[in-house]
């Protein structure tokens, strides 16, 4: 038995619910070495580890594409869920239904939300459903070797030298519209911002909208895109600097409220926005849009949490289902008994 | 739902959205049979088309859901107020790929109310979709029907580990035939076992629920799929067989044609002295009985509402070469319900009486 053996190594470091990293691993990747996604699964396992999410508590949810692979590289101890292309929403819809006691993150990639996948997306959005929906987006379909999506920028081009001349959907900009509760965009090559946007997405109750750029590197890496490593060192912009204190631990420290915006979340936790641009004002959608806008207009990606909203219901709150998994409710509760249909039954005599 | 599924603190045990569309609807219906709660969405035609790619997906990864088609006449959107029993062939391959599908076919809404129960157990105990075929005539039209029976039987919730169960197995393969009957076991999300997870996927698998593209990890999946259809028939609700062991003639039928062939029975033997026997299908996969009473008659007469003899074409596929030819088609397809009179006339006619 293990205690016949004594090892002087020290115990490997563990979260507050005493796992080690290791617990948060999934798979060896099979994308490209070098892929943004890769780095996106990295950040995915530090919050989830960081945050002492148990990971049998976590459903992972996808469509199809390289990002949508991607769910099989980390937390391999989470149930997942690779469905079909564009439809991993309604998916998520029903499974969070089922258990709405899980915290459901949704892998998606620009060609599976912004093309096929637009009308469930928009659909989802609408619905405020608690999902932290993160996507992968590079601006290209990678495997199918790499088409522009609807989220290239006008005028970026293939590495063919093709030249895409219609204009981009910003999933940022149609999520806030749409009813998204947290929305925000950010680099894979980004670590710091990333890992604090996915850590507070993790401590909200509502859609969290992550909108990732991920670099292709395979397809979409040259001079002449705008979702290269190079270009958005050079053009990534961000609305705020953010800064995340989690719930368990101390919130006392200082900050200046002529600068700072602090949004206590739902789960205690507290999001620090300080202010980079001046008419910044996260509870604002006219003034989120607007910004973004610009920043397009500028030739600038803007990055940061562009949108907050922790008081507007959760698409649980408003079915108002009991606290326990639907799908799990004892048998008694769920089968109405024989008076019922005697009831039902004298009311069609 | 809100009378009797709200409990005291006005909490509800259910949940209802209305979808944006039907793809999004039976995506839903997965996600939530996936995470364990019984589920279902009801359409008609067009929506089963909607469908299709997600029904695979249902299939080959093994996810619980029902999906009622209330039938009305096709193609495309046809005569969306008339009644026709033109989707059984659709559904029962809908798809691409090696792809087919439990179905349970009701004939009056008594059986409806049974077979959304029968629909229920079976999904979650094959763990696969379960279709079930009701038409435009049934499901709009007003009907005398008997009480229905309260049910007698708990819920049948199919093969789940729970997390007491994985510590006593020590682990589990998802896609693996442990019992013999071609369906493996599967957890809940939430299982708090550490071996609890799978990952669920339309993309090729081995038994382990592992990405796949051997041809032998494959080819098994495949396989046991089909095993898993074969234990689907004696499963499924057994047909309505009046057999009087007088007659050399046998009516097939499914659906809500059963009042007019009781009524055309009775009206050849009064009007012509003719003894016929009858079979209501009431599911695919077909039981054995349904074989059996194809093998004990010399003719049988296939009767539908649809032009291309969609159920005789669904029989050919599973009989005996030598029975198939025993099969002759009486259809009617022009949007309003079979008659008796129609039914009596065919058969006089093609009997040569």
């Amino acid at each position: 038995m293990a205690t016949a053996t004594v090892t002087n190594a020290p115990a490997p470091k563990t979260n507050r619910i005493g796992l080690p990293v290791l617990d948060y691993r999934g798979g060896k990747t099979t994308l490209c070495a070098g892929c943004g996604h890769n780095a996106i699964s990295e950040r995915i396992i530090d919050a989830m580890y960081e945050m002492g999410v148990q990971p049998e508590r976590v459903l992972k949810l996808s469509g199809i594409g390289c990002s949508s692979k991607s769910p099989a590289y980390f937390m391999g101890r989470a149930h997942s869920f690779n469905s079909v292309h564009g439809r991993m929403p309604s998916v998520a819809t029903g499974a969070l239904l089922a258990n709405h006691t899980m915290t459901a993150l949704g892998v998606s990639g620009d060609g599976d939300t912004a093309s096929i996948g637009i009308g469930q997306f928009m659909h989802l959005m609408r619905r405020n459903l608690p999902l932290i929906y993160i996507i992968e987006d590079n601006g290209v379909y990678g495997l199918t070797k790499g088409q522009f999506s609807a989220t290239a920028d006008i005028g970026s081009t293939l590495k063919t030298g093709v030249v895409n001349e219609l204009p981009a959907i910003d999933t940022c900009a149609l999520a806030i519209q749409l009813g998204a509760t947290f929305v925000g965009r950010s680099f894979s090559g980004d670590k710091k911002q990333l890992l604090a946007m996915l850590k507070a997405a993790i401590a909200h109750k509502g859609t969290v909208m992550l909108d990732v750029i991920s670099p292709c590197v395979t397809f979409n890496d040259h001079e002449g895109s705008t979702k290269s490593y190079k270009y958005m060192q050079e053009h990534e912009e961000a609305i705020s600097e953010i800064g995340f204190v989690p719930g368990f631990e101390d919130i006392s420290i200082d900050y200046d409220p002529g600068t700072t915006y602090d949004v206590e979340l739902h789960d205690g936790s507290h999001l620090r926005l300080r202010k980079l641009h001046e008419d910044y004002n996260p509870s604002s959608r006219i003034s989120a849009v607007k910004a973004l806008m610009e920043s397009h207009e500028r030739g600038e990606v803007l990055t940061g949490v562009f949108y907050l909203d922790t008081k507007k219901p959760s698409f649980i709150d408003l079915l108002n289902v009991v606290d326990e998994p639907l799908g799990q409710l004892a048998e008694q509760r769920v089968r109405p008994g024989k008076p019922v249909l005697d009831e039902i039954m004298a009311r069609l005599r | 739902m809100k009378k009797y599924r709200v409990e005291l603190d006005g909490k509800s045990t259910f949940a209802i959205v209305q979808a944006e569309d039907e793809l999004a609807a039976v995506g839903m219906v997965l996600g939530a049979g996936w995470a364990g709660a019984r589920s279902m969405t009801s359409t008609s035609g067009p929506g089963i088309s909607l469908m299709a790619e997600f029904a695979g997906l249902g299939y080959f990864a093994e996810v619980p859901g029902v999906i009622f088609d209330v039938q009305r006449v096709g193609p495309s959107t046809g005569m969306p107020t008339r009644t026709a029993q033109a989707d059984l062939l659709s559904i029962a391959f809908l798809s691409h790929g090696d792809t087919k599908h439990v179905i349970l076919l009701p004939g009056n809404v008594n059986e409806c109310f049974e077979f959304a129960q029968a629909a229920f157990d079976l999904t979650e105990q094959l763990q696969t979709p379960v279709f079930v075929l009701s038409d435009l005539d049934i499901g709009m039209n007003n009907w005398m029907s008997e009480p229905f029976v309260y049910p007698d039987k708990p819920l049948n919730r199919g093969k789940v580990l729970s997390a007491a169960d994985l510590d006593r197995l020590g682990g589990f393969a998802r896609y693996r035939d442990v019992d013999g009957d071609a369906i493996g076991y599967r957890t809940l999300p939430g299982t708090m076992h550490p071996k609890a997870a799978y990952f669920t996927r339309g993309s090729g698998h081995n038994d382990k629920a592992e990405y796949t593209e051997r041809a032998d990890e494959y080819q098994s999946v495949m396989e046991r799929l089909n095993r898993k259809f074969e234990t689907a028939r004696s499963m499924v609700p057994r047909p309505v067989v009046v057999q009087t062991g007088r007659s050399k003639v046998g009516l097939i039928a499914f659906g809500s044609s059963d009042f007019a062939i009781l009524e055309s029975r009775d009206q050849l033997k009064k009007e012509y002295g003719v003894e016929t026997d009858y079979l209501r299908i009431r599911a695919f996969p077909f039981s054995r009985e349904i074989h059996d009473f194809v093998a004990s008659h010399e003719r049988i007469y296939v009767i539908e509402q649809n032009r291309d003899a969609q159920m005789l074409s669904l029989l050919k596929l599973d009989l005996a070469g030598e029975e198939i030819v025993k099969l002759r088609s009486v259809r009617h397809f022009n949007g309003l319900p079979i008659d008796a009179r129609f039914l009596t006339d065919e058969l006089v006619m093609q009997e040569g009486i």
